[in-house]
């Protein structure tokens, strides 16, 4: 369905995305994880053309076959909406306060589908039901919502037109630990059910792993490991995906208990990144080849890469 | 021995809504607890209590077994310094690094220079490069750090940091932990984390306080409280933090509404019928008047 094919965002001089490619099918989910800077919500927000005209975007994003960065505006505005949407984070920020709910999931679907202002409305209670808001409350404001509930009604609004992808970007993140583990388990059955196609980026691997499927682990603008979710926390290949990994414990391991590990140092700015393996600075491991020669993802695995020159090494051995 | 920082009977109340309701917490010479619980259920509240921002309505405060003095808070205050989630609140744009960490000890009227053993003792080395600076040129992790050096230049007897880590990014957020544990084992410095993460409790802590709407409704050691949890109320953030059953229904409860009887009893999957008027107290760690027999198994909850 999605095939992204070495895909660069840069303002002016600086790459925030560095040759990024993957592919995504129906009822796939895909996780993209990172820290902030990344580049990860760039990526993610360029796939639909959503940044703003300083970014300058090559590449190829094929939907269906079609390349939507060369799209006109008109074919564009179509795919929007009605083949793929968007979940932002911060739904406090992405909804308008002025306007009801209800009418905001209205708006796209009379905007997109030939239907009159009864069925619109039909299709937004059945919606609000999906996502667990009670149908009733289609005539209040973002405001009269807990944060929870802000998050399901942007949920309800990406499933408006019925897309086959949804974009996630930090769904979850200013939510607790109970209403995250709702809003996840509601994500994860609309997918199961509609075999919608999922992105999910987080700067937390431990939600991302609850989730999807695959997962990219982004570092500097590229994407240095990938994988089946699951595989990549327990056995990472890059140095990062560890490092990342172990950021989140896992309650009842003794290893972790009183042990909290980080990295060293920052990371890069995407303004002064030279030749060689943008991680080299922080990585434990590195050595001189890391610093000079050419990353590539490299295969580390049934179905995995990684892009680090010991999984080249380890090859060798 | 004394506890270093000690609630009794706390209670905080802001017009209706009973945000603290009857607490007992302390904390021990060189012990972290971390105090866990969803947003809205008071641990903020109670932290702001124990630095003195909030006076309670009732209950009381004591610092090394001497009760928190409200005209004498400028000097309690030095003893125990608060840490706040977002660093980059917390400083002045305008301020170097070093009249930041200066401020506190000047206002104290200490004397010496302590804003360099603080910043090397926060981890900013060397502290030379890092004086003149301002935050915008430092990263998250960095501010945070300044932030940390300006609680330790006081040379406090406690620390209670709420959510240190949450703004931060998920590499640093180690190094930051590490920074604070390093604090207990160096110096012997007391520290309440307030946090939603277990994992952090996990990482760091050596007890556990579980806040549910305005009440520590299980405290114990890190291991009996993650590995052997008895409330169900922990039960279940466990289990939504491994993704392992559903997560309980509902948001957030409101607290201007406690319900009667156990506070917990709307939302918990195990209730009988008695936990709508038994008001449970904590008793041997746990305010849940079911033993773990009759607990229903998370794994049939969903």
């Amino acid at each position: 369905m999605l095939e992204v094919r070495d895909l660069n965002v840069s303002y002016g001089p600086a790459q925030a995305v560095r040759g990024v490619s993957f592919e995504l099918d129906r009822g796939q989910t895909l996780g993209i994880a990172g820290e902030s800077g990344c580049g990860k919500s760039t990526m993610a927000l360029s796939l639909l053309r959503l940044l703003p005209d300083t970014a300058r975007v090559a590449g190829r994003v094929l939907f269906e076959g079609e390349d939507l960065l060369t799209a006109r505006w008109a074919r564009l505005r179509a795919v929007r909406w009605n083949a793929a949407s968007v979940v932002f984070q911060g739904a406090m920020s992405a909804l308008n306060p002025v306007r009801t709910v209800g009418d905001q999931i209205c708006e796209p679907i009379l905007l997109h589908e030939r239907v009159n202002a009864k069925a619109a409305r039909r299709r937004t209670a059945e919606l609000l039901d999906a996502v667990g808001v009670p149908a009733r409350r289609a005539g209040d404001y973002p405001h009269e919502f807990s944060g929870g509930q802000r998050q399901r009604i942007m949920i309800a609004m990406a499933l408006a037109c019925r897309p086959d992808l949804i974009i996630a970007d930090e769904p979850t993140t200013a939510l607790d630990v109970m209403v995250q583990a709702q809003i996840l388990r509601l994500l994860g059955d609309l997918v199961r059910e509609s075999g919608i196609g999922v992105i999910m980026i987080s700067h937390d691997l431990a939600v991302l792993a609850q989730m999807c499927e695959r997962l990219a682990v982004m570092y500097a603008g590229r994407i240095v490991e990938t994988g089946p979710a699951r595989e990549l926390i327990d056995d990472p290949r890059h140095p990062y995906t560890r490092a990342l990994a172990r950021a989140f414990p896992t309650i009842g391991d003794p290893a972790s208990r009183l042990a909290p590990e980080g990295l060293p140092g920052d990371p890069p700015r995407i303004a002064d990144l030279g030749d060689g393996c943008a991680f080299a600075p922080r990585c434990v491991s590195a050595e001189a080849a890391c610093r000079t020669r050419t990353m590539e993802l490299w295969p580390s695995g049934q179905g995995r890469a990684a892009a680090c020159v010991r999984v080249l090494e380890g090859e060798a051995s | 021995m004394t506890p270093v920082l000690e609630a009794r009977g706390l209670e905080i109340a802001y017009g209706r809504a009973r945000a603290v309701d009857g607490v007992d917490l302390e904390v021990r010479q060189g012990e972290i607890v971390a105090l866990v619980g969803e947003s809205g259920c008071g641990k903020s509240s109670l932290a702001r209590a124990l630095v003195g921002l909030v006076k309670p309505t009732r209950g009381e405060i004591r610092h090394q077994g001497a009760p928190l003095d409200y005209r004498r808070l400028k000097e309690y205050r030095r003893h125990v310094q608060l840490i706040l989630q977002d660093p980059g609140g917390a400083l002045n744009p305008r301020q170097t690094v070093q009249a930041a960490v200066a401020e506190g000890p000047r206002l104290h009227g200490l004397k010496g220079d302590r804003v360099t053993s603080a910043l090397a003792r926060a981890g900013l080395r060397p502290p030379e490069d890092y004086l003149r600076r301002y935050p915008h040129e430092l990263s998250g992790g960095q501010q945070q750090r300044v932030v940390i050096a300006g609680a330790l230049a006081l040379e406090p007897s406690v620390i209670v940091a709420d959510e240190p880590v949450a703004s931060l990014d998920a590499s640093v957020r180690g190094e930051i932990l590490k920074l604070i544990l390093g604090l207990r084992d160096e110096l012997g410095m007391s520290a309440l984390v307030v946090t939603h993460d277990l994992g952090l409790a996990w990482n760091i802590a050596d007890r556990v306080a579980v806040m549910y709407l305005g009440r520590i409704v299980e405290t114990g050691t890190v291991e009996e409280v993650l590995i052997r949890p008895r409330h169900p109320y922990t039960r279940a953030m466990l289990a939504a933090a491994s993704g392992t059953a559903t997560p309980l229904q509902g948001e957030p409860p409101d607290p201007a509404r406690i319900p009667p009887g156990c506070r917990f009893h709307p939302r918990c999957a195990s209730r009988t019928d008695e936990c709508a008027s038994i008001d449970p107290p904590v008793l041997a760690g746990v305010a849940c008047h079911l033993t773990p027999l009759h607990l229903t198994p998370l794994k049939e909850i969903s």
